[in-house]
């Protein structure tokens, strides 16, 4: 202990710590997504087949990147535009069913692409109600399926900060004269922009990525960099284009990922956080009455009326409404193999769900304290950390192959093991606990912790007595957030196939894609499942109280 | 330091119990077990999957791979050091990229005297056929009696103005329906004729989805799930029957019929995975594909056509299904050499 502190480059006290938070995600994200990564794009690059020069030079591919970089900025700044009010009325407003709504409002996350398709479907398609708008096959459809996926992300990661942020300075601010929209952008903005550019950053990703609602919304003439890869690889089974492709995809990602690094500010202040018993209220004017009420509108409409159609249709049989569909769940059990009855189903995707939360919160809790834990919140770090979100923005069907191709030799054979489907779902979770996380580690005082380790405190005792209680609420988020991303994912899991532990959503795959009415219902059936599931571990995660952690 | 050792050792231990887990379960198999690698559209009854298991005393694991593209790609890059022991769902649009990827190591098997010649297309054995399913167009019936409209009966009816905004189609290239479909109009129409058929589509106001889900479910007024306002759809010859067995209760008469005349056979094969660790176990699994009791499974449960031409179909197919009699067909290494080429046209002229 002693010597003197140095509030930037503070030395760190204690080996253990430093190769824990630094070296345990290397070793994961080293290991399960840059090595499998590495080892395919090699192949594909020295295999045989067309050049990837070819494609590379081909004028359809820089439409293809064109498009796929327009479509995700454009659906990232509808989604924030949308989706800010809401995380302004969920941070400081109190209403009845409060936590009902949050929990339904990120239930849309985590439904297969193809079951979305279908309800967007039979409202916009020929013939649906809403088929008047035009909008059958085109970009706003597109546009408006990212938006209704990913309203969450901004509700959650941005109101996670918000609800924290001390009222009072916008209250000083305004006894000073600003006004309302002065206020916001002076005093709100600038506290929020950490949490926005990390929302941002993954409703990018996401939607860069996007590949089932561009096929199914857009129709044959809109295509991403997803699309093509899946295209090369499934259809031509042509590894060098696609290898190609996706580094294409990379170095966009990169690129962007930097960029956004950059926006999102060297370093982030430390902010006044408060308990939200402290900064939510219910709504009192008729003004605040108004701005409640209309972003609830606004979520009733976009997501609640695609939803609704899903749940109607679960139970719309040809002999009228009923349980048909949910009782034919378990009888079409005993005509194959490949079904399971739905409890089975349930079971393992909770079990898997629960594994992957886990490792994510560890590998995504130590990386999130590796960028912005004490003394780390400046320096050129500071702009990497927005690179942890890289396994979003790469493709699943690539990362998939690497892995058949490393993974092959025994004892790690893993090429068919169980083991691998939560791996893969931390692989997407962590970064998004790490950047959930982030934004919050940063507005913590770091006199706080300096005085903790004046005192004596260990690294890991400051980070038990200061950082906890604080990002208590964040690692909630990101835990809902981790069990929601395993709760839905569907691209790994079908890809490691081990039919003996279906999820929800690759039963649900398997019915839609069998013929007949009843696989279709139950397909349907089994969603409405998977959408109470989620609501209820969401509901279940917000419960938990850091009781003995403060009221935070 | 003691919070901090004390998730250090947990880290530790948790990633030795999942290291241990996991290399106790790896992919390969023991003598005793068969792996099946297949693609996500197999199915097969419990039944016959246990009189397998009980007859030759192994475990049948079914290992399912994605589409049947992604499956088939998956096995090519873990050629010779394969994830089991036979692989099934090789279609004859991609058989020609399996056999020059050498998956497989040669077998014949002993029921092959029962399967009609014209399937069997490797004369070396590398794979062998096990069914067959065509893609057709389906229709509609109510839609045509409800307005006393005769439904087309020939593939080039379908450019005609009074069939106009009536078909859905899938996107060749994403759907392998879709790509069936097109090559029907190829073997139909020759390298001359297909591109002006597809404009002539395009005209008369073809809807092109990216898959078939959508197509069938969600856009053809002859599935009940849906609620689409298309009448004709590229379906498959079997999906009439799949309408009544799926609904409840069951119609006495199918609602869906198929346009005989624009049929694209497509035959699937099997075969003995090069590298396997089971080879004897993997050729008697082939054996039993061919078998009566395997092949009269496969209607009902993956809703195709048995090679075996003695097998009995099922009541629900022999009365609802037609199987084409000499349906639309073009040899697989003409298809490898023009697969992209062909589909980079059909883009260009179906939707740039």
């Amino acid at each position: 202990m002693g010597g003197p502190v140095d509030r930037h480059r503070r030395p760190l006290k204690g080996g253990a710590w430093r190769a824990l938070t630094y070296g345990v995600p290397l070793t994961f994200f080293g290991l399960f997504f840059l090595y499998p990564l590495t080892a395919i794009v090699e192949r594909g690059l020295t295999g045989a087949g067309d050049s990837p020069i070819e494609v590379l030079t081909d004028p359809l591919t820089r439409d293809v990147v064109w498009f796929t970089v327009w479509q995700a900025t454009v659906s990232t700044a509808l989604t924030v535009l949308v989706a800010l009010p809401g995380a302004y009325v969920f941070a400081r407003y109190e209403f009845r069913g409060k936590s009902l709504v949050r929990a339904g409002v990120t239930v849309p996350f985590v439904l297969p692409t193809v079951v979305v398709g279908s309800a967007f479907l039979s409202l916009l398609g020929e013939g649906g109600p809403l088929a008047g708008l035009g909008l059958d096959q085109s970009l706003t459809a597109i546009l408006l399926a990212h938006v209704f996926f990913n309203y969450a992300v901004v509700v959650l990661v941005v109101g996670g900060l918000w609800a924290h942020l001390d009222p009072r300075q916008e209250d000083a601010a305004r006894v000073l004269g600003a006004g309302r929209w002065q206020t916001f952008r002076s005093v709100t903005l600038p506290a929020l922009r950490p949490a926005i550019a990390a929302a941002a950053a993954i409703v990018f990703l996401f939607t860069f990525t996007s590949f089932g609602v561009i096929l199914i919304l857009g129709g044959p003439r809109y295509s991403t960099l997803e699309v093509e890869i899946y295209r090369q690889t499934a259809q031509f089974l042509n590894l060098p284009q696609a290898a190609a492709l996706s580094i294409v995809q990379l170095v966009a990602v990169v690129a962007m990922l930097l960029v956004a690094g950059r926006a999102q500010g060297r370093r982030t202040e430390a902010l006044r956080l408060r308990p939200t018993t402290e900064t939510a209220r219910r709504p009192r004017a008729a003004r605040e009455r108004a701005v409640v009420g209309l972003n609830l509108a606004v979520m009733a409409v976009l997501l609640g009326v695609p939803l609704g159609v899903l749940v109607e249709r679960s139970f719309d049989t040809a002999t009228g409404y009923g349980l048909g569909f949910y009782r034919a769940l378990s009888e079409l059990r005993s005509t194959s193999t490949i079904f399971v009855p739905p409890v089975e189903a349930i079971a393992n995707s909770l079990v898997f769900a629960a594994i992957a939360t886990v490792i994510a919160l560890v590998i995504g809790g130590l990386a999130a304290f590796a960028f912005a834990g004490p003394g780390r919140g400046s320096g050129h770090v500071g702009r990497l950390d927005t690179l942890l979100l890289l396994p979003l923005g790469v493709s699943a069907v690539m990362i998939g192959f690497g892995f058949l191709i490393t993974f092959d030799e025994p004892p790690f054979d893993l090429r068919s093991s169980p083991a691998l489907i939560p791996i893969a779902h931390a692989l997407v979770a962590a970064p998004f606990v790490a950047r959930v996380m982030i934004p919050v580690l940063r507005s913590i005082d770091q006199r706080l912790r300096d005085a903790a380790a004046l005192l004596g405190a260990s690294p890991a005792r400051v980070w038990r007595e200061v950082d906890l209680p604080i990002v208590f609420r964040a690692l909630l988020v990101a835990a809902g957030f981790a069990f929601a991303i395993s709760l839905g994912e569907f691209g790994a899991t079908i890809f490691i196939a081990r039919p003996d532990y279906p999820t929800l959503p690759v039963v649900i795959f398997r019915l839609i894609g069998q013929p007949g009415p009843l696989s279709f219902g139950a397909a349907m059936a089994a969603s409405v499942i998977l959408m109470a599931l989620t609501a209820a571990a969401i509901l279940a995660i917000g419960r938990f109280r850091a009781a003995d952690l403060g009221e935070f | 330091m003691r919070v901090g050792r004390r998730v250090l050792s947990g880290v530790v231990v948790a990633a030795v119990v999942a290291l241990g887990a996991v290399a106790g379960c790896g992919g390969k198999s023991s003598s005793d077990e068969v792996v099946l690698v297949t693609h996500s559209s197999f199915v097969v009854s419990d039944g016959v999957r246990r009189e397998f298991e009980e007859s030759s005393g192994k475990k049948l694991t079914i290992l399912q791979t994605g589409d049947a593209g992604e499956a088939l790609t998956r096995a090519l890059l873990t050629a010779g050091n394969p994830e089991g022991d036979v692989f099934f769902g090789v279609d004859s649009n991609l058989l020609s990229r399996a056999l020059d990827g050498d998956l497989f190591e040669p077998y014949e098997p002993a029921g092959l005297e029962h399967v009609d010649v014209r399937y069997a297309l490797d004369p070396e054995h590398r794979v062998t056929p096990i069914d067959h399913g065509e893609v057709c167009l389906n229709y509609d019936r109510a839609w045509f009696e409800d307005r006393g409209i005769a439904p087309p009966e020939f593939l080039e009816q379908l450019t005609e103005p009074r069939y106009r905004g009536l078909l859905v189609a899938q996107n060749p290239a994403t759907s392998s329906p879709g790509l069936a479909f097109m090559l029907a109009t190829i073997a139909l129409f020759g390298e001359e004729g297909w591109k002006g058929f597809w404009a002539d589509l395009r005209r008369n106001d073809v809807l092109v989805t990216s898959g078939w889900e959508e197509a069938y479910n969600a856009r053809f007024s002859g599935s009940s799930s849906g609620g689409g306002d298309r009448p004709i759809v590229v379906s498959y010859a079997t999906s009439p029957p799949a309408e009544v067995i799926f609904r409840k209760p069951r119609p006495t008469e199918a609602p869906t019929a198929v346009l005989t005349d624009s049929c694209f056979r497509q035959i699937e094969f099997a075969g003995v995975l090069r590298g396997t660790s089971n080879e004897q176990g993997a050729e008697e699994l082939i054996d039993f594909m061919l078998t009566r009791r395997f092949q009269e499974d496969v209607p009902l449960s993956m809703f195709v056509f048995p090679v075996d031409s003695e097998a009995e179909l099922p009541p629900e197919f022999s009365k609802y299904a037609v199987v084409p009699e000499s349906p639309l067909e073009l040899p697989p290494e003409e298809i490898e050499a023009n697969r992209e080429r062909w589909v980079d046209q059909w883009t260009d002229t179906v939707v740039r």
